[in-house]
């Protein structure tokens, strides 16, 4: 199992659901993704992607717009 | 073939391999965020189909970060009505970025433009196409969409749907089940997946079937409908849009020109210049974001907008530009206002203007 950084600052969304979406398909279950955005939709529409497939939210930061999710794949992707 | 001629009757798609005894059968559904497609993804869920659904992101899409972006939406929960809609449902949504092969819907639509410039049925032909891709991609046996016969003046009528299924190859894999009892049996009606007699004959403009089927569902919470998801349907949007290419000489853009049509308040004073004023704190920062490609102004001997300005300026250009950023900020009774104006090469000097008074700007000025 493997850390991943993507890197989706500066991106409106849906553009951070989406990069998020297409990275996670490249990775393996029990992965983790580290996704950096700075859109405050990301807060909302990442957690809510990952209910949706399946996959687990391990950590949310958000300082002065600087958020970071950390997400762990699951067995469906 | 006129949009008059009969749909094909069988599918150009060959048909998928029956799925394994117990599977279901599986739907794509385009979901926009809007009741009716989440309606129609219930009624295939009711009936046991499989359903996934899709999103297309276009660039023009009126989503909640573009609301969110100035001062007065922050207040207000930032959702993508599309995944709100997957997660009532219990599907999974797929969120498809089509930026550029979108361009070729607005740049050239076959079908032309609606009442703005909006290519309604170009663009519901080419989101078809792109779910039918998806379903053959992925072996699934149908698609779905919301759409109500009678409901949009261009897409939506008797003569348009069959032009929809047709010209996206997904001809009678094309089910609309909120208005299937109205249109010709399609494929997964035939083969018997989907009961048409549990599919629904609403038509027109009328939101009260829809209402009442969401009350049956328990669903309480949705995006209310209003003028679709697209600011291409916007009319000041694609009074815009179609300045950027009547001063550019031709039709096209790149996604920061259309996200740029969707913050502050544009004027074009000279054929050769436009301006592009933040209206608050929240679209000053947006605008900040490209303070790097444009020449920009802004005041500092009071408080003040971001102002870009899109177009190659001389010095009586700039002082133009300066007299009017200078009105829209807190010096605009002030008898003077000392702004900087900065370069691309992040070169800035200040300016002292005097703000033009607001009965001196002539109203077709803004865009």
């Amino acid at each position: 199992m493997s850390h991943f950084v993507l890197d989706a600052r500066y991106l409106l969304c849906p553009m951070p659901v989406i990069r998020t979406q297409n990275r996670i398909a490249e990775l393996a279950p029990g992965d983790t993704l580290e996704v950096h955005a700075t859109d405050p939709g990301a807060l909302h529409d990442i957690p809510t992607w990952c209910r949706v497939h399946g996959h687990e939210v391990v950590s949310v930061t958000d300082v002065d717009r600087k958020i970071s999710i950390t997400l762990r794949v699951g067995k469906t992707t | 073939m006129s949009p008059q001629q009969p749909l094909p009757v069988t599918s150009m798609t060959p048909a998928r391999t029956a799925p394994a005894a117990g599977a279901p059968r599986k739907a794509v559904a385009l979901i926009s965020g809007g009741l009716d497609s989440m309606l129609a993804a219930k009624v295939m869920l009711e009936q046991g189909i499989h359903v996934e659904g899709l999103n297309f992101y276009t660039g023009f899409c009126v989503e909640g970060h573009t609301h969110a972006i100035r001062n007065h939406e922050h207040a207000k929960p930032k959702r993508n009505n599309a995944l709100w809609t997957a997660e009532q449902l219990g599907i999974k949504l797929h969120i498809i970025e089509v930026i550029e092969e979108y361009k070729d819907v607005v740049i050239n639509p076959k079908h032309g433009y609606g009442a703005n410039l909006n290519p309604c049925l170009d663009c519901k032909g080419f989101m078809v196409r792109k779910a039918r891709e998806w379903m053959e991609k992925n072996g699934f046996d149908f698609i779905i969409t919301g759409e109500v016969l009678g409901q949009r003046p261009m897409s939506q009528r008797r003569d348009t749907l069959p032009v929809v299924a047709r010209e996206s190859g997904a001809f009678d894999r094309l089910l609309r089940p909120l208005c299937a009892k109205l249109l010709p049996e399609t494929l997964p009606e035939r083969e018997g997946w989907v009961d048409r007699g549990k599919l629904f004959d609403f038509n027109g403009r009328s939101r009260k079937p829809q209402m009442r089927l969401a009350a049956q569902y328990g669903f309480t919470d949705y995006a209310q409908p209003a003028g679709g998801c697209c600011f291409l349907t916007n009319e000041q949007y694609s009074h815009k849009l179609a300045d950027l290419w009547s001063t550019r000489g031709s039709k096209q853009y790149e996604l920061d020109d259309i996200m740029l049509l969707k913050v502050g308040r544009h004027l074009r004073p000279r054929p050769n210049f436009k301006l592009i004023v933040g209206r608050d704190e929240g679209e000053n920062n947006f605008l900040e974001g490209y303070r790097k490609r444009f020449v920009h102004l802004h005041a500092i001997s009071h408080e003040g907008p971001l102002v870009l300005i899109d177009g190659i300026v001389n010095e009586g250009d700039l002082e133009l530009a300066a007299r009017l950023t200078a009105r829209f900020g807190k010096g605009r009774e002030s008898e003077s206002v000392t702004l900087t104006v900065t370069d691309m090469q992040g070169n800035s000097r200040e300016l002292r203007v005097a703000p033009m008074p607001a009965n001196e700007i002539p109203p077709e000025w803004y865009l």
